[in-house]
């Protein structure tokens, strides 16, 4: 049974009108402007393009601004928005190895085709807060070394030359799946799952990349390749009858290399594991590229005993939209199914009683 | 400058002139088509509207295609009043610059505009974007690692 | 497919956003109001010789993740497939069967309804949705129709149909909840049939 309630109108006004006063705070502070969120707290605008799955800088400055600051909620006002927008179609796949490579390490091999290449990355700061930023310190631009330098090769070009590394499947005639237009049905393939996890949450992927390597997945990851720049993004215009450049996005690409002890069919080799998030996400891809392959168990012959091996598991719960909306609809009223509820309750309480009543009178006899 | 990225063809192949155009700076180009002092007049076939691209990439980055997310896109067709028709497409949402671009794909279509065009406001926007792309290539290289060996005692 | 011509660029919708909305109205309220004639104003002109009502329908409801089909009568023309093309985003559908829409041009000589996608048990709107190209929705044999939607019962005389529709309708209603939807097109007018659309009543 429903009953129709109906109220709140003015204090839900009123919350907007005091969500927009605190959002804006101290007017003595200057508010922020989108180019200082999308210069300044760059990775943060790139986490919210990442998994709102729509590149768009300022957009996602905008969105992080009216968030407040909550990346969560920034993402989902993305999302909202790209559902206003036409679809034109689809780029031609990008080639990550004609990427303007801003960084590009690898973990497997010390010397290889254009170098290690350590780029703007946290790794080998101390940590220690610089309370120089406190204030607004001027700042030396980056060195520029302008000797010759050859093109950074893809990794598992390398591998692949000896025959040690599986070889990417061949290029599918069949288009690949788009969780934005279609309802996932599982199993999906492996090109789906990339799509889903390119936009999945980044701290459960971590998670769940993290328990992998505690022995959740059985696996022993070399950190193959990472390499972060921008790409050409090129679209087929069927009035002119040929692909046209449009732009450029930045990624982040990671190639994970597993041991592998081969199977009935193929012979003791590496095999990868891969993803290629947008913008500067390194800690999200290399979840990626872990969750990737760790959902490859099945296809490589390997026993299912994780989570993280558990495409459905992986899947249904690593959108934190989706998370957003079904843990936080617990907040809206559930003011009937209470009321079902503790009328259950007080029934089997009053049962209970009667039973213990009887079982105590027994004792006592 | 680095001079030796301009194109020593000229006019440039449409595609290319598209890809500069699609890259291009709002200001540089507004400034640069001003200086043009060209007038001519259009009607809009489609557009400028906004949209999306989904963004694909290849799994394992050569295998099958798959599609990473989506992106702001801004397209617009136009027709000069004799007839050209010119097209531009490019990344974000700037409507205005995909209008302008759309408009100077169609004047580029007569051999001698393009002659002008390229010159005057292609080469110098890709000047400009080379110029960018070879400071970060620059910059990147400063953090590359040289590995050096250290020679051990017991090896002399 | 090399650079289009101009003539097949032209004649979109002036304004795409609230032309396209105004004529989504008129399709939504034809079709939750099966077998009502509604007018259509005149909101494109696409190639002949595709009329401009079943244009505007086009460039409504087909979209880049919509592929198209188009009956031997409007692909002998080529400017059309690139109009529609460029207008909507969307590619033209290898067969029938795979279609989302099909512009029937020559509704007298078009292929049987079952030929077209019929969606599944779980996906019924997975279908074809037919947009027919009539001479008039008035001058032909009157067709009479009950269903949801339809106030007692609703007739119109769409001219210019297969010599055998009725019984191809009711065969269609026989596949509920799969079967495809039509979308009856004149000059400047259209009418809806939804699968649920039962013909009660037929005059040859």
């Amino acid at each position: 049974m429903y009953v129709a309630v109906k109220g709140g109108e003015a204090a839900i006004d009123n919350a907007h009108r005091l969500l927009a006063d605190r959002r804006r705070g101290d007017r003595d502070v200057p508010a922020l402007t989108l180019d200082q969120i999308a210069e300044q707290l760059a990775l943060g605008v790139d986490r919210v393009m990442s998994e709102g799955s729509l590149y768009d800088r300022r957009l996602a400055a905008l969105a992080i601004k009216q968030a407040r600051g909550d990346l969560i909620e920034a993402i989902f006002l993305l999302r909202a928005y790209r559902t206003t927008l036409p679809r034109f179609g689809y780029s031609e796949p990008v080639d990550t190895g004609a990427m303007l490579v801003e960084r590009r390490i690898s973990a497997c091999y010390k010397d290889l085709p254009g170098g290690q290449l350590l780029g703007p990355t946290f790794d080998y700061t101390h940590r220690l807060l610089d309370e120089v930023l406190d204030g607004d310190p001027a700042v030396d631009v980056g060195l520029q070394r302008t000797d010759a330098q050859e093109p950074a090769t893809h990794i598992a070009d390398i591998l692949g030359a000896e025959g040690l590394i599986e070889e990417d499947a061949p290029a599918a005639a069949s288009e690949p799946g788009d969780i934005n237009q279609t309802p996932m049905e599982f199993p999906l393939s492996r090109a789906t799952r990339l799509q889903a996890l390119s936009r999945g949450d980044e701290g459960f992927l971590l998670a769940l990349g993290y328990s992998t390597q505690r022995g959740y997945a059985r696996s022993h990851p070399f950190a193959g390749e990472i390499r972060i720049g921008e790409v050409d993004v090129e679209l087929f215009v069927p009035e002119l009858g040929f692909a046209v450049p449009v732009g450029r996005v930045q990624l982040t690409e990671c190639q994970m290399v597993n041991q592998f002890k081969g199977s009935a069919k193929v012979p003791p080799q590496f095999t990868r594991g891969y993803g290629l998030v947008f913008g500067q996400s390194e800690r999200k891809a290399m979840a990626v590229a872990l969750c990737d392959r760790a959902l490859r168990a099945e296809e490589l012959g390997e026993e299912v005993v994780a989570p993280p091996q558990d495409q459905e598991f992986v899947i249904s719960h690593c959108d934190n939209v989706q998370a957003t909306g079904f843990v936080e609809h617990l907040k809206l009223p559930h003011y009937v199914d209470f009321q079902a509820e503790l009328g259950l309750v007080r029934n089997m309480r009053a049962e209970h009683e009667a039973m213990s009543g009887s079982e105590a009178r027994e004792a006592a006899e | 400058m680095s001079f030796e990225t301009i194109p020593q063809t000229l006019p440039m192949a449409r595609r290319d002139r598209m890809a500069v155009l699609a890259r291009s700076n709002a200001g540089s180009l507004q400034d640069l088509w001003a200086l043009l002092g060209l007038k001519p007049g259009c009607t809009p076939l489609r557009g400028p509207e906004s949209g999306l691209v989904m963004l694909r990439g290849r799994v394992g980055s050569s295998g099958e295609a798959f599609n990473v997310g989506e992106a702001t896109v801004t397209r617009a067709s136009v027709k000069l009043d004799n007839g050209t028709v010119g097209h531009a497409i490019a990344l974000g949402r700037d409507r205005e610059k995909a209008r302008l671009c759309a408009l100077i794909d169609a004047l580029c279509q007569d051999v001698d505009t393009a002659a002008r065009i390229d010159a005057e406001l292609i080469v110098p926007i890709k000047c400009e974007l080379d110029d960018a792309d070879e400071k970060r290539r620059r910059q990147t290289a400063a953090t590359r690692v040289d590995f050096f060996t250290m020679v051990r005692g017991e090896d002399r | 497919m090399m650079g289009a011509p101009a003539a097949a660029l032209e004649g979109g919708f002036a304004d795409p956003v609230l032309d396209a909305q105004s004529v989504f109205r008129t399709i939504m309220d034809a079709m939750a109001r099966p077998g009502s004639v509604l007018a259509m104003k005149p909101l494109v002109v696409p190639p002949a010789p595709l009329g401009s009502a079943a244009g505007a329908v086009a460039c409504t409801l087909i979209d880049a993740d919509t592929p198209f089909w188009l009956d031997p009568m409007l692909s002998a023309h080529g400017t059309l497939g690139a109009w529609l093309g460029f207008h909507t985003g969307a590619s033209a559908a290898s067969v029938p069967g795979s279609s989302h829409f099909a512009l029937i041009g020559d509704p007298m000589a078009m292929l049987p309804l079952d030929q077209f996608a019929q969606g599944s048990q779980d996906y019924p709107d997975q279908s074809t949705t037919l947009i027919l190209q009539l001479q008039s929705l008035s001058e032909g044999a009157p067709l009479t129709f009950e269903g949801p939607g339809i106030k007692g019962r609703s007739t119109i005389a769409p001219k210019g149909l297969a010599a055998d529709f009725a019984r191809q309708w009711r065969d269609n209603a026989k596949r509920f909840p799969r079967g495809v939807d039509l979308i009856l097109t004149g000059t400047d007018a259209i009418a809806c049939l939804p699968r649920t659309a039962r013909l009660i009543q037929a005059e040859n």
